[in-house]
């Protein structure tokens, strides 16, 4: 069985679960979705699909980064600068 | 070109709810997770910005604390800090440990190191104690700009944007001066998981207080740790004139 883009698939999996131990709400619930998504698309063989499915999975890492960075910076604000006007 | 020394510090993680110990002696700090404190981070993004733009040779990431201090200090390799020193303070001596220490430790090592800027966050979520970046400066007797919201280079210095109550103060320092980072300063970056591992390469020197000649006795003893008082619950009011009542009552119109 020919595996394309299987390198990159491993990084993004390897990836998306460090994220995990980050989200809020918990890592065992992030694990278990994410570790879903993959196995539903484990059986594809077309090269380009999976292509589009390695891009889709940068941008849902690139999502994920945003949320937390967005999460922490409000969550700053509102301990620290809240003026409640 | 300057060297940029950054002083970084763990923290039960922002996210975590914090528990009180039953003896009131401190906040249950066993199996919570840490992180490096929020404004420590801005502080370490804005030297790696500095070094990105070529003001900066080197930076170096500070951490006083037990041994898992060096996970702080990987986070802050892997956002680009080029090399760690980890002070090692554990046990009691951490429990009592006050900016004045640290204060000391950084001023000490910013002579070692012979750096030209020291950027620390302006205070850590767990002390809220906001004295670090002063004390530094005083024991140094750098110039400081502190809770700067904006830092450029300017001829022979720094310009720095402070933000005071109500506004924003720019005022010049000489170099080298102390900066303590505030909340708008910039966006930390994320530490990947490739960078983390690439971290793990960059050397970090261990050594402890006593290396450095710092007397870590306490200045001040914990009385007393104790939880925020709850927020009373609300009530419903039947109509419209109970209300005005209970609003002339509490002195509010």
């Amino acid at each position: 069985m020919s595996q394309p883009h299987r390198q990159a698939v491993l990084h993004l999996y390897k990836t998306l679960l460090f994220m995990g131990r980050d989200w809020p709400q918990g890592y065992d619930l992030f694990r278990k979705r994410l570790h879903k998504v993959f196995t539903k698309n484990s059986e594809e063989t077309d090269p380009e699909k999976i292509k589009v499915m390695i891009k889709h999975g940068e941008f849902v890492v690139k999502e994920i980064e945003a949320l937390y960075k967005l999460k922490k910076y409000r969550t700053m604000k509102r301990r620290y600068y809240d003026e409640s006007a | 070109m300057s060297r940029v020394l950054v002083g970084v510090k763990r923290v039960i993680d922002y996210a975590v709810k914090i528990r009180v110990k039953p003896d009131k002696s401190g906040v249950v700090t066993e199996g919570v997770k840490h992180s490096m404190n929020p404004f420590d981070e801005i502080a370490v993004e804005e030297a790696v910005r500095m070094k990105e733009k070529k003001l900066a040779s080197e930076v170096v990431a500070v951490s006083c604390g037990p041994a898992q201090a060096q996970e702080t200090l990987r986070t802050a390799l892997a956002m680009g800090a080029d090399r760690a020193i980890h002070v090692e303070v554990a046990g009691a001596e951490y429990e009592t440990l006050q900016p004045i220490h640290v204060a000391k430790i950084l001023a000490k090592l910013s002579q070692d190191e012979k750096a030209d800027i020291v950027i620390v966050g302006k205070q850590a979520i767990d002390d809220d104690s906001n004295q670090t970046a002063q004390m530094t400066a005083a024991i140094l007797d750098w110039p400081q700009g502190t809770f700067a919201s904006k830092v450029e280079k300017s001829d022979g210095g720094l310009t720095v944007t402070r933000e005071i109550d109500g506004g924003l103060e720019v005022i010049k320092t000489k170099v080298p001066a102390v900066i303590s980072a505030d909340l708008r300063l910039n966006e930390p970056r994320y530490a990947t998981l490739p960078n983390i591992m690439k971290a793990k390469k960059k050397p970090l020197k261990k050594i402890t207080a006593k290396d450095l000649g710092i007397d870590l006795a306490p200045r001040i003893k914990v009385v007393s740790v104790e939880d925020p008082p709850v927020r009373q619950a609300g009530s419903v009011l039947p109509d419209v004139d109970t209300l005005v009542a209970k609003l002339k009552e509490g002195g509010h119109v």
